[in-house]
């Protein structure tokens, strides 16, 4: 099982940050959460020896002062922070951001769903998937929300 | 759509090969498996022009002449590749390996476990990620201009 390494969301807006760490918690992750509202916070965070660096980071695009795509340039040119896998959750559709942020190599690109089910759905895969990858860890009995297969 | 694009399987064992086949069928999985024995085949099926791109690649590491980590060293220096998300499957659990692999851009690192069961619910589960997360068009720049004149309009 993971050391358990604290997962780091990067989330300005105040209701998207509450249903994501609600997802989280109905989805019994037993990682830290650490908010922070924007990229620059979120870079602060990082290179701040004293804090415990994050095994996964989920990220908003539209943010103010540093944004999700400056932040993943930065962080994705430090020899160090650039193996922390990033997860974009995002209201955006455009092509132009999917193509922007795969370039600078996220681990993942999800249109956040407006019912709060589909998001529940939405998370539950992503926790699911970083679980199998050792970087979340999550009480065994609830995985559930069993997902339709093709 | 992602959906209908194929799987690149880059895999030297046999064996293996057929349990990924086969976690695929007993997963009702229609997306065409394409498999490399190795990194230097699969890096001559991702530059023929001609072969259809996949949406997702499984990597082993441990493989002969070419292997996973040289492999993912090299698509993710190409522009036109590095979009691909490249997910490790092996059962190396070193620590070295992982570090590797996420710092050259692995968009996931799965041991392969033993048990047939845990390997479905691992296939299941990666796919399922896949097809929840978006990805770029393939052909990108049409793709952009199409949403700066949608945005417009």
């Amino acid at each position: 099982m993971p050391r358990a390494k604290p997962i780091l969301l990067l989330e300005d807006d105040i209701v998207d940050a509450s249903t994501i760490t609600q997802t989280v918690e109905d989805l019994k992750v037993k990682n830290e959460l650490i908010h922070r509202t924007d990229g620059e916070l979120g870079l602060e965070y990082l290179k701040d020896p004293s804090h415990k660096k994050p095994g996964l980071i989920l990220l908003d695009l539209n943010m103010p002062k540093v944004n999700g795509i400056e932040f993943l340039r930065a962080i994705k040119s430090d020899r160090e922070l650039r193996k922390i896998p990033v997860v974009v959750l995002t209201v955006s559709k455009y092509e132009k951001d999917k193509f922007d942020t795969f370039g600078l190599g996220v681990a993942g690109y999800v249109v956040k769903p407006v019912d709060y089910d589909t998001f529940l759905e939405s998370m539950n895969t992503v926790i699911q998937y970083w679980m199998w990858n050792d970087l979340v860890d999550q009480e065994r009995q609830e995985r559930k929300v069993e997902n339709a297969k093709l | 759509m992602q959906n209908l694009k194929p799987i690149l399987l880059v895999e030297d064992d046999h064996v293996d090969a057929m349990t990924v086949r086969r976690a695929f069928r007993d997963l009702s999985i229609t997306n065409i498996l394409i498999r490399s024995v190795n990194g230097e085949e699969a890096l001559n099926y991702l530059s023929n022009e001609k072969s259809p791109k996949p949406f997702l690649i499984l990597l082993d590491l441990n493989m002969p002449k070419m292997n996973g980590i040289e492999f993912l060293k090299i698509i993710k220096a190409d522009d036109r590749l590095k979009k691909i998300p490249v997910v490790v499957l092996t059962t190396s659990q070193e620590k070295r390996d992982v570090v590797r692999s996420f710092d050259l851009g692995a968009a996931g690192y799965m041991v392969k476990p033993v048990d047939y069961a845990r390997f479905v619910e691992i296939i299941d589960t990666v796919l399922l990620y896949w097809r929840t997360s978006e990805l770029p068009k393939q052909d990108s720049p049409i793709a952009d201009a199409e949403v700066q004149a949608a945005a417009t309009r």
